[in-house]
């Protein structure tokens, strides 16, 4: 039986075909749209983060209450150490050492006399070890526009527009002129050997990117840092969870009377992220809420028509002698099968589409661009995410909805004389 | 001469809620009908033929009185029970063909053979002498949308007895043919009624059955009005 059905199911294309295009079509579309708000939204947070404040952020109180002064005089010290044990405590993020420093480059010509000079905003983050994770972050492979990444800690990253500010080629050097965290006045020489674009609006016209080695180096803060950025592994940013690890981690770390204690803040606790994040959340929540409903709707009628269209069929098999459990399980297998192969096929490519968009992204710099600059760091790019309940939030469309359209239109089966079911087909 | 009873009904009666009401489809019918019966229900439209025939194959169940098909009381059967009856006992044949478009003539006669689980290879037998009954052994793997409605009736009737049931309900079976067609399909009736012994019950008003009937029971308003039994009708020997 189970044969003549499935025979059954191929041929008829309005049957099979159909319906498991119409739940494949509505399952990539809730599973492209939450990936696609996931990356948008993260692709946001990720963005802010790379430059500030990492999903959670160690400083100590004090450099916290004076941060936009970048006051390095104020770091953590023994920095190895303080990293070494938050991977322990907590290894579902990891975590890596910044300095965020400021000063003036100078740009000297073959005599050594000034060419030009210009202020700098730089930051000296960890390329090298592998954990760190930053040139993935920091998506530099895909940001550079010219050269090549750092080897070592005298080489130096520039924005584009730093560069091309400042007159400078892949190659030369650069000298940084500024103050170590002892507030000595010091000097460093960088070589240049590749420039990035952020897309991140006006941030990375100033910005320098260097081996927090070299950073080390240039400002004598050997073991120090600016602060430790955490990110989750996943990199997906869920504020639930950066709360609560804030919430936790202080209890324990840090100490309201000494002012160089650590103490860890969350990425939603920096400017207006935090009302950011609400909203942010509370929208994509509505919207592919609202949109979830409506495939489930949408589902589940064509469930309900594709059983309706046979009662001439489930007459003639009660007819010839299958009892109504039969008839019904059967329609019911049919209808998971179906919702089961387009889910299937649904989610693959919804995914494939995410996974594109999270690879490729929307660049919409130029809509930007028109809107005037942001307040917010914002990302120039969409990007779509995928996250782990993509690969099952499609299943509540597409099987469950489709199952119970089937069940409801299948009840009739047994809601009515048997005798009715042929009259409603003999039309 | 000795005959078993393979429909007998008693003080049948059955109503259908219309609105708050009740509309009585049958009333007080008392009915035997004895193995190898070629039998038609004959009254106007509306009259209860069709009602009568669900009774009898246990699609419908009536409001008052005794059902007994095939020496089971219907009344004490279950829907499953009585699923079993149709599947192994019965055969229908409906106005409208009712074949499933998407399979051919063969895989049409097949199922009832599937649902009794019978071996692939009997099946084949099976299926294939009841479509050479029919005349159709030509057509064995088209499909119903390329058949004439002649030939569609043919397969339905091929369906309906392929599991050599006791009982064949057939419900206006000519309604949708011309009158050639008609009398083809009544001759092959008459012959698998000749050698297999099965019983046959059609609901019809068509005189061109009617011809071939050997007892003809009127209906009216839900009641039997006459029982006739016809001498020399065309299906004589
Ligand atoms: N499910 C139902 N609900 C209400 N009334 C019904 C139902 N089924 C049949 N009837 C009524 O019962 C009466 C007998 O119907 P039935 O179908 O048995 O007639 P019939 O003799 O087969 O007529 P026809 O020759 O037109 O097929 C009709 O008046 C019909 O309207
Ligand atoms: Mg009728």
């Amino acid at each position: 039986m189970i044969k003549f059905l499935t025979k059954g199911i191929l041929r008829d294309r309005s049957r099979s075909l159909f319906p498991v295009l119409v739940v494949m079509l509505a399952v990539a579309m809730i599973i492209f749209f939450q990936g696609f708000m996931n990356g948008t939204l993260n692709g946001m947070f990720l963005d802010s983060a790379v430059v500030s404040t990492g999903h959670v952020k160690i400083m100590t109180r004090a450099y916290k209450e004076e941060s936009q002064l970048l006051p390095n005089d104020l770091a953590l010290l023994e920095t190895k150490q303080l990293v070494d044990k938050v991977s322990q405590d907590y290894p579902n993020h990891f975590w890596t050492p910044r300095i965020t420093f400021g000063g003036l480059l100078d740009v000297p010509d073959e005599n050594g006399e000034t060419k030009a000079q210009g202020p700098v905003f730089a930051l000296g983050i960890d390329f090298f070890s592998s954990g760190s994770r930053q040139i993935e972050i920091w998506k530099l492979e895909r940001r550079l526009v010219g050269g090549r990444l750092p080897e070592n800690g005298s080489e130096a990253l520039l924005s584009a527009s730093l560069a091309r500010k400042l007159g400078l080629s892949l190659g030369e050097t650069v000298t940084l002129i500024g103050s170590t965290m002892y507030n000595a006045f010091t000097t460093y020489n960088f070589t240049v050997v590749g420039t990035f674009k952020l897309n991140l609006g006006p941030l990375d016209r100033q910005m320098m990117l260097v081996d927090i080695s070299g950073a080390r180096l240039a400002l004598d803060m050997e073991g120090a840092a600016s602060s430790v950025l955490g990110y989750a592994n996943s990199l997906f940013y869920d504020d639930t969870v950066a709360v609560a690890l804030r919430q936790q981690y202080n209890k324990i770390n840090s100490d309201t009377t000494d002012i160089f204690s650590p103490i860890m803040v969350a990425l939603r606790d920096s400017n207006q992220m935090g009302v950011m994040v609400d909203w942010m959340n509370a929208a994509s929540g509505i919207i592919v809420g609202v949109f979830l409903v409506i495939a489930m709707i949408v589902l589940w009628n064509m469930g309900l028509m594709n059983g309706l269209r046979r009662y001439g069929e489930i007459g003639m098999r009660l007819a010839i002698g299958e009892s109504k459990g039969q008839v019904y399980r059967s329609m019911i297998m049919e209808s998971v099968i179906i919702g089961f192969i387009g889910t299937v096929f649904g989610t693959a490519m919804g995914l494939g589409l995410t996974y594109y968009m999270q690879e490729v992204g929307l660049d919409y710099s130029a809509a930007m661009e028109s809107l005037g600059s942001s307040e917010f760091i914002f990302s120039n790019v969409f990007y779509a995410q995928v996250t782990p309940e993509l690969y099952y939030i499609g299943f509540m469309p597409g099987v469950l909805a489709t199952v119970l359209g089937t069940m409801l239109a299948g009840r009739a089966i047994y809601k009515r004389e048997m005798a009715q079911l042929f009259k409603e087909l003999e039309t | 001469m000795e005959q078993n009873i393979v429909i007998k009904i008693k003080n049948l009666t059955k109503r259908f809620p219309v609105g708050g009401d009740y509309f009585t489809a049958l009333q007080d019918v008392d009915l035997t009908l004895n193995e190898g019966e070629f039998t038609g229900l004959v009254g106007p439209s509306g009259s209860g033929k069709t009602t009568l025939l669900n009774i009898i194959g246990g699609l419908d169940s009536p409001s008052k009185g005794q059902v007994s098909v095939l020496a089971q009381a219907l009344n004490d059967t279950t829907h499953k029970e009585r699923a079993q009856l149709r599947r192994e006992n019965m055969g229908f044949i409906f106005q409208s063909y009712n074949l499933l478009p998407v399979y051919t003539v063969f895989e049409n006669v097949e199922l009832p053979l599937i649902l009794n689980k019978i071996d692939s290879q009997e099946r084949r037998q099976k299926v294939a002498q009841a479509i050479e009954w029919v005349g159709l052994s030509d057509k064995t793997n088209s499909r119903p949308a390329m058949l004439s409605g002649g030939e569609c009736q043919r397969t339905a009737i091929a369906r309906a007895i392929v599991h050599q049931p006791a009982l064949v309900l057939a419900d206006e079976p000519t309604a949708n043919l011309d009158a050639e067609n008609s009398h083809h399909i009544m001759k092959i009736m008459v012959q698998l009624n000749q050698e297999l012994s099965t019983s046959f019950v059609f609901a019809t008003h068509d005189e061109k059955i009617m011809a071939y009937l050997r007892r003809i029971i009127h209906l009216n308003d839900g009641q039997i009005t006459k029982d006739e039994k016809i001498d020399n009708p065309k299906s004589a020997a």
